[in-house]
């Protein structure tokens, strides 16, 4: 079965061409192709899977597909490994519970095939990256990805806010990708190879020398901040949110912002040979989390707290990796693409009967839409971290991890102890934080009385499925990270192997659930009755500020980048390209023309003016002939 | 006498004829020019023969056909010439420049 | 300097004298004369280099024959007379002067670097049986194929010449 995974990407590319060309005269709009073509892969995924817990081993298939000379070839390749595996599942079971959900979500859409057509774009791309065996493939699904981005978030360009955003989440990203593509240089003339296993080889046998590792390491980190939305490149996934709901439960919570994570776990070796790098990771997922967390704290839009909520949980991920903790990170990925989906779909239900975004004018839903308000409680206790929910599981291996590589003197994480002692405190202060804003969102929009103009009632059947399934996995998948068998084995290679399941650290456990319970207390005394007349945080009007204007950075990426460049730099690249470029161009032309207006006159008609010119040139040889050949 | 002598006299009358040639704008001038640049040649023929003196006086018939030649060619250049006032009314051959741009 | 170089440096004086004024003179008539005077003294000077038959059909063809054809042809052409009409622009005079001049010189350096120290040794003039021998034996044919050229050109300047 392994070695039809290459089928599921490539039917999702097959459906995105056939929803292109003729899926406006299918019958429902070709939404049918897209979902047979993510079942279809689903289904393999889950074959590969289920032959990788039997104890499957990887496999691997390259061809070659260009030369590029100096010793360089370029293969098409696939690995499929357990980490693979598990990220196909992932990612062709949101697909498809996506995808399911559109149909009903974007009924009546002026653009519902293209719609259908750019998911599947998108879903072939993330695939891609997935199962890449070079770095030069996954950087052509990235960008596949990158680009299904703009579009989707961009699906309603009629208001300019919109295709601002799809605009600023493009640029973003492709700023963290120059450095990617940067690294990825850095690493193919360091091991004479694009691909990943013969890097990974590279840097264990110390054939590449730590400094290289270390600045490849580093640049391709850059890449995993634009996708993944860390501090500084994490302005554009709350901007991100003016596109329909669906495509932010997709891509904006469980699949393009993880293929960030999803990079460096498959880079993991090189990442562990440069320990440095590692700091700067846990760093600034430290700081991503806490400042995430802030910001979820003081919206009103519903979707905007939950992409701040995405922003914060990968940073978790990120610090997973941070510390050493290579499976904990990809399982966190995997729960969390569960209870991020389901809560995206669920406000998104939600949204679509309130006709409103923003939590100040909902409120008392739980009686209006009752399975829509228990599948999104199961999400956002998951998101808590509420034991037996699968959130729990995975943010309690992470802390786990962060204790052990901090305070429990395990000394083998390439990390620096004091980096993972402020990955584990900022953790729990986020567990708090994420308790509280969860907190505070639910009883806004489920709690106390309706505020709003509209009549809400139960989403249609084929909203709710997808979200009943993804409730019961946010429920049920954290139990894959127990036992022998577990996802850490599952995704173990030779470079890491796995380290046997993680010990139970009980105190940790009751600190954590401790924590969260008292995030959501405070939440529940602070809501229960409603939004209150002015926000809490407003009583600190400094920090009220701050958090309004997103730390002011959004004002100086603006002020300082942006009109930079398309005051400055923009207008003069253009003036070169009209004048010098297009200048040398149609000079050459042009000259050419003068120079022929020059020289006509030598054709004068004039009898003497040949006469004259012979003359001239009888001297001229003659002169020539004797002094050259010989006087 | 050195060679010089005639050598020198043929290559200025030479160069006058060819000034003559560049200079001169009515057609009939241009061709008496022409004859002027035909003595020269011819003067530096007989002067060769005369300083060479080889049994086929090689020279001095050469200078008879050139003189038989610049004959025709008059002939030939004053016909040309008449016809060219005949169809513009004047023998300007600056004005004569139909093979023009 | 003995007499005949005298007598070339006198010829070759009024020769290229007269070929001055043929270029320059204002009326066309007046160049036509001047030519005469440039011829002649041409001939003189064949006579000088041990040429007398090629003196005698100079004067005949070129001062007897040419010069009328010239002269008719400037009767006929209705040729005007002034500085104006005969030279052509400034411009193109100072041209032509540096283009002579340039080929004087040329001419005469490489002449100069060539001949400079040969001399015409004292001979007796070419007899014309000697001249004629050497036309009818070595140089028939060309001389046949000027006959030819001749017959053609005067065929052609009438042909060219009629009116109808």
């Amino acid at each position: 079965m392994e070695k039809l995974a290459w089928l599921v990407p490539a039917l999702p590319l097959v459906a995105w061409a056939v929803l292109l060309l003729v899926g406006k005269r299918l019958p429902g709009g070709g939404a049918a192709v897209g979902i047979l073509a993510v079942a279809v892969g689903w289904v393999i995924s889950l074959a590969i899977l289920f032959g990788i817990i039997g104890g499957a081993d990887a496999y691997h298939a390259s061809t070659e597909w260009a030369p590029i000379g100096a010793g360089f070839d370029l293969p098409l390749g696939m690995t499929v490994d357990g980490l693979a595996a598990v990220m196909l599942v992932v990612v062709t079971t949101i697909s498809l519970l996506v995808q399911l959900y559109s149909v009903s979500y974007m009924r009546g859409d002026e653009r519902y095939t293209l719609f259908f057509a750019n998911l599947s774009l998108f879903t072939a791309g993330m695939l891609i990256v997935v199962l890449a065996d070079n770095l030069l493939l996954m950087l052509f699904g990235w960008e596949i990805m990158g680009v299904c981005s703009y579009f989707l978030i961009g699906h309603y360009w009629e208001d300019v806010a919109n295709a601002r955003a799809a605009v600023k989440a493009f640029l973003t990203t492709r700023v963290g990708d120059l450095g990617f593509m940067a690294g990825i240089f850095v690493f193919a003339w360091a091991a004479r190879s694009f691909e990943i296993q013969r890097i990974i080889d590279g840097v264990e046998t110390g054939e590449i020398s730590s400094t290289t590792v270390t600045l490849g390491a580093a640049l391709l980190f850059c890449g995993a901040i634009g996708k993944s939305g860390q501090f500084p490149l994490h302005t554009w996934l709350p901007d991100a949110m003016a596109g329909p709901t669906p495509v932010s439960a997709l891509i904006h919570a469980a699949t393009m912002v993880a293929a960030g994570v999803f990079l460096v776990a498959r880079m993991y070796p090189v990442f562990e040979a440069s320990g440095s790098v590692l700091n700067e990771i846990g760093i600034l997922a430290s700081i991503t989390m806490l400042i995430a967390a802030l910001l979820a704290l003081v919206q009103d839009d519903i979707k905007r707290v939950l992409a701040y909520s995405t922003i914060s949980q990968l940073a978790y991920m990120m610090a997973a990796l941070s510390v050493g903790g290579y499976s904990a990170g990809i399982f966190h990925l995997f729960t969390h693409a569960f209870f991020k989906a389901l809560l995206f779909l669920a406000a998104g239900a939600i949204i679509h009967t309130v006709h409103s975004n923003n939590m100040s004018e909902m409120g008392g839903l739980a009686r209006a839409m009752p399975v829509t308000f228990v599948t999104f409680l199961v999400g956002a206790l998951a998101l808590t971290g509420i034991a037996p929910l699968a959130g729990f599981w995975s943010k309690d291996e992470i802390l786990t991890d962060a204790w052990n590589a901090g305070f429990g003197g395990a000394g083998e994480a390439a990390t620096s102890q004091t980096v993972a002692q402020i990955v584990f405190v900022t953790g729990m202060v986020t567990a708090f934080l994420t308790a509280l804003y969860v907190g505070r969102m639910l009883w806004l929009t489920f709690g106390a009385a309706y505020r709003g103009q509209g009549h809400p009632h139960e989403a249609d059947a084929a909203m709710l499925f997808p979200l009943v399934v993804l409730a019961v996995g946010a429920a049920l998948a954290g139990f894959v990270g127990l036992g022998d068998n577990s996802i850490a084995t599952w995704i173990q290679t030779e470079s890491l192997p796995a380290h046997g399941p993680v010990p139970l650290n009980v105190g940790l456990i009751v600190a954590t659930t401790v924590v969260a319970l008292a995030g959501l207390a405070v939440g529940t005394a602070l809501y229960r009755r409603g939004l209150p007349e002015h926000e809490y945080l407003e009583r600190l009007p400094l920090l009220w500020k701050t958090l309004q204007r997103k730390y002011f950075l959004d004002d100086l990426y603006e002020q300082g980048i942006v009109r930079a460049v398309v005051g400055a730099l923009a207008p003069a690249t253009y003036w070169f390209d009209q004048r010098v470029i297009d200048g040398v161009v149609n000079g050459a032309g042009l000259g050419t023309r003068r120079l022929a207006r020059g020289l006509r006159y030598v054709q004068s008609g004039q009898a003497q003016w040949y006469a004259a010119a012979l003359f001239i040139g009888v001297i001229g040889l003659a002169v020539l002939v004797t002094q050259v050949i010989g006087s | 006498m050195p060679l010089m002598y005639p050598l020198v006299f043929a290559a200025f009358l030479f160069s006058v004829g060819v000034y003559g040639v560049l200079a001169r704008r009515n057609a009939v001038m241009v061709l008496m020019s022409i004859e002027l640049m035909l003595n020269a040649v011819n003067v530096n023929l007989v002067a060769f023969n005369a300083y060479l003196r080889d049994q086929l006086v090689s020279g001095q018939v050469f200078a008879l056909f050139v003189i038989a030649v610049a004959a025709a060619e008059v002939g030939i250049g004053l016909a040309i010439v008449l016809l060219i006032f005949r169809n513009r009314e004047t023998v300007n051959i600056d004005e004569v420049d139909l093979l023009r741009w | 300097m003995n007499g005949q170089e005298v007598a070339f440096l006198i010829l070759a004086v009024i020769g290229g004298l007269a070929g001055l004024l043929v270029v320059t003179s204002r009326n066309v008539v007046h160049a036509a004369l001047y030519l005469v005077v440039a011829l002649a003294s041409v001939a003189g000077v064949y006579l000088l280099l041990a040429a007398p038959f090629v003196a005698f059909v100079q004067v005949i063809i070129y001062v007897g024959a040419i010069v009328v054809l010239l002269l008719f042809g400037i009767m006929l052409t209705r040729a005007p007379v002034g500085r104006r009409v005969l030279d052509n622009t400034l411009r193109a005079r100072v041209g032509a002067f540096v283009v002579g001049a340039g080929l004087f010189t040329m001419l005469t350096v490489f002449l100069a670097g060539a001949f400079g120290s040969a001399r015409i040794s004292n001979q007796a003039a070419t007899a014309t049986a000697a001249l004629g021998e050497s036309l009818f034996r070595n140089y028939v044919l060309p001389f046949e194929a000027v006959s030819v050229l001749l017959l053609a050109a005067l065929i052609g300047a009438i042909v060219l010449a009629r009116r109808d």
